[in-house]
């Protein structure tokens, strides 16, 4: 029988590169006991190399089962040199673990190759094989090239949905459904649901024929090819389909969109099971409290009243507890973006000739998955310049009796609602005299200007700003702070930066726990309230009538302290009827996104809060101007204004742009499509 | 526990079958070919028979037709032996009857586990 493998190739991808990135982060620490010993080699650790040698004999293993040729036949030789390194035929001197690293970095290329599709470098591929191939071991070792058969991967759990209907005959051949029937509840948790459509009536039932069926529900970490077996005697003789049911209809829905329209490409999520076990206990004293509530609610008297405020204070707690674990499924160990510098730093500063050590604090604090894969890159980039900028190097270090070696911190911390993750250098410290040199030069600043240290050392997040003068291939590629500052803002974050002339830099960044919240202030314009994101808001202000002008061609703006911004008024925008439209009844609220400006006219500000965000585009359709939407606590539907969209289209004069007042968003919440 | 007969013409394999499931507590029959071991029946309850192929005399899938000819064995189970690359016997002994077959080589383990699939 046929079993379509292709079913456990994302698994294998996924595995593979995890495997692959445990590999690189051994060798580094392989390499780094050398180095704090002084030595070429190390006696390193049999634990590490076994790590090492592993998930190369995984991959091998994996691809040859799932029929990646290319993947097979690196790591086929990788896999021989690592397991000589692991016997003492091999010793790890420097160049071999470096050569080891650019071998990760191939088996990574073959297998994203083999991934999409697309061919990667073969020739810088050819060349570190050979090499490998050459590296000199003791004795000489090519084993053939024996392949093991590995089970496809185990682990992961499955929802498999079963109809199972025997034919007549079944009995026959000596079969019996019940066998297999218990079979399968030996394999995980397994429902079963008798179908008796085809039963003929009494008289004319036939006790030798099977006219049973069975639909059946079952879960847990069961390949496919163990139900096949299963079946394998039997599956001429009956009607059968397994089919494997998307996860994504146990988990809880709205948080799952919430999530899905936040994750541009789905991927997979690994939870440790503590993480769901937790979950599981909250749920079942959600389920007690619920039994409690129905209890006093079925014979209510006044003299329950007491217990009934208990009960609704116990169900608080559960929701607040249900809440907290459902969010720590998403969250994982800032560890996984920073082991990524580790490899950067290494090759950086070996080019750079530098002496640096990255060292870690609270790296097991954790942040939503999602910020995390939009976090790399930003520390990749501040970890870069440090190197790059503010690490000295070893000579100069010395003469400003520092020690040899740069230390490059990066320090974790849950701060209230937010993750504080500071980048700090021992370096030289930013020069405020050449970035206001700089800033002065590009024309951002006008010579005379009397800046703080503060203000300049601010002035690197302005657009097409960089101070280096030789820009080397590895940091000032173009890419500057402002675009660090502005990954950071759209995760809802902020960058901060301190500097000491001589001593070092430190960026602090400040991030939200999860994407899934937001701290949000709610306005309110005619009898809609809309929420405005928190991190956006610059300041309100009362509206001096003479400071708003109309320039020709233009939409209106408004001057505050000599900056001029386009107003907007939200309730023309979004054809609501507004309180009033005399400018002194209301409010300016000035949000900033993307570097820009714009003054939000609304009724009045009700409240700070913090919402959950639904997508709109899943339950409505995308509409300019607003990002999602959210329920408040009354059961009304609130809609999130979009600042960044709002500016722009504030900047492109295009402020009609949005949909007409029939089916505006407005009148669309009053339909209850929001769940 | 069960009584179980084994059909097959190879002395070496009959005996590593009775060693493994005596050595669970089953009370084994042998028997060469088919022929005998419709003979040694006669209508005495098994549990469950065990049968190769290729025997002389009567080859298996003769022996399962006969076996399910009679009200006796109707309904019990029996295996038939097969190689890997016996698809199509395996295809003809269903179509006689057979519940099902094992797969050589084998080892006790396996023999033991599909045992206690069908008597289970």
């Amino acid at each position: 029988m046929a079993i379509d493998m292709r079913q456990f190739h994302q698994t294998f991808f996924e595995e593979s590169l995890e495997g692959l990135a445990n590999m690189e982060t051994e060798l580094l620490h392989l390499e780094k006991a050398a180095a704090n010993k002084g030595q070429e080699t190390v006696a390193a650790d049999p634990e590490i190399l076994n790590t090492i040698f592993r998930a190369a004999h995984s991959i091998k293993g994996g691809s040859s089962t799932f029929g990646f040729e290319d993947v097979v036949g690196f790591a086929h030789v990788l896999e021989s040199r690592l397991d000589a390194m692991r016997d003492g035929r091999l010793t790890p001197t420097r160049n071999v673990i470096s050569l080891l690293l650019l071998s990760v970095d191939c088996l990574r290329s073959l297998i994203i190759s083999a991934r999409t599709g697309k061919e990667g470098d073969n020739n810088a591929i050819d060349s570190i094989r050979k090499q490998l191939e050459n590296l000199e071991s003791e004795q000489p070792s090519s084993p053939p090239l024996t392949v093991p058969v590995l089970k496809p991967p185990q682990g992961t759990i499955s929802h498999w949905q079963i109809t199972f209907r025997p034919h007549l005959h079944l009995f026959h051949t000596g079969n019996d459904p019940l066998r297999i029937l218990r079979e399968l509840d030996d394999l995980g948790e397994c429902r079963v649901q008798v179908d008796i459509s085809s039963l003929p009536g009494w008289d004319q039932i036939k006790p030798e024929e099977c006219y049973l069926g069975w639909k059946i529900e079952l879960i847990g970490p069961i390949p496919r090819e163990t139900i096949n077996e299963i079946f394998s005697w039997v599956v001429d003789d009956c009607s059968l389909e397994i089919d494997r049911k998307p996860m994504q209809s146990l988990a809880p829905r709205s948080i799952a969109e919430a999530v899905a329209s936040m994750d541009a490409q789905a991927g997979t999520l690994r939870v440790s099971v503590p993480k769901v076990d937790a979950l599981i206990n909250t749920v079942g004293e959600l389920v007690i409290t619920q039994t409690m509530l129905s209890l006093i609610a079925s014979n209510f008297s006044f003299d329950n009243l007491s217990r009934l405020f208990a009960g609704i204070t116990q169900l608080e707690r559960n929701t607040r507890e249900l809440q907290e674990s459902v969010m720590s499924i998403r969250m994982l160990p800032l560890s996984f973006a920073f082991n990524r510098l580790l490899r950067m730093a290494h090759d950086m500063s070996q080019r750079l000739g530098k002496k640096v050590e990255l060292i870690f604090q609270g790296e097991q604090t954790e942040i939503d998955k999602t910020v995390i894969d939009r976090l790399i890159d930003p520390l990749m980039h501040l970890a870069r310049n440090s190197l790059d900028h503010g690490i000295e190097l070893p000579a100069e270090r010395l003469a400003a009796g520092k020690p040899e070696t740069g230390y490059i911190t990066l320090k974790a911390y849950q701060k209230g609602g937010n993750v504080v993750i500071e980048v700090r250098d021992d370096g030289r410290g930013l020069s405020h005299e050449r970035i206001f040199a700089k800033a002065v030069e590009r024309g951002m600043v006008s010579s005379s200007s009397n800046l703080s240290p503060e203000e300049i050392a601010e002035l690197i997040f302005l657009p097409g700003f960089s101070t280096t003068e030789s820009v080397s291939d590895l940091s000032g590629r173009g890419v500057g702070m402002d675009v660090v500052r502005n990954n950071i803002r759209s995760l809802g974050g902020s960058v901060e930066i301190a500097t000491q002339p001589g001593r070092g830099t430190c960026f602090t960044l400040r991030l939200p726990l999860t994407l899934a919240i937001l701290d949000g202030l709610s306005v309110q314009v005619g009898d809609q309230t809309y929420i405005l994101p928190l991190v956006n808001i610059v300041e309100s202000v009362r509206i001096l009538p003479q400071q708003v002008s109309r320039p020709v061609g233009s939409s209106e703006m408004y001057g505050l302290r000599k900056e001029f911004m386009p107003l907007l008024r939200l309730n023309e925008l979004f054809h609501v009827e507004s309180r009033s439209t005399d400018f002194s009844q209301g409010l300016l609220v000035i949000v900033e996104a993307e570097g820009k400006k714009a003054g939000l006219y609304v009724d009045d500000l009700l409240d700070q809060q913090q919402v959950v965000i639904k997508n709109l585009a899943t339950h409505y359709r995308k509409v300019e101007g607003i990002s999602a939407a959210t329920i408040l606590g009354d059961g009304t539907v609130a809609m999130i204004l979009d600042v960044p969209g709002l500016i722009r289209l504030a900047h492109t004069g295009t402020v009609h742009a949005t949909p007409h007042a029939g089916d505006s968003p407005a009148s669309s919440m009053a339909t209850p499509t929001l769940n | 526990m069960a009584t179980i007969l084994t059909v097959d013409d190879t002395a070496s394999m009959r005996q590593m079958i009775s060693f493994t499931l005596n050595s669970v507590g089953h009370e084994v029959i042998q028997a060469s070919d088919g022929k005998e071991a419709l003979k040694l029946l006669q209508g005495k309850k098994v549990d469950l028979v065990i049968a190769d192929i290729n025997m002389p005399n009567m080859d298996g899938i003769t022996l399962v037709k006969s076996l399910r000819e009679q009200a006796e064995y109707k309904f019990i189970p029996i295996l038939v032996l097969t190689t890997e690359s016996q698809e199509a016997k395996r295809q003809q002994g269903k179509v006689a009857g057979a519940t099902g077959w094992i797969v050589k080589p084998f080892n006790p383990e396996q023999l033991l586990t599909i045992v206690n699939k069908v008597l289970g």
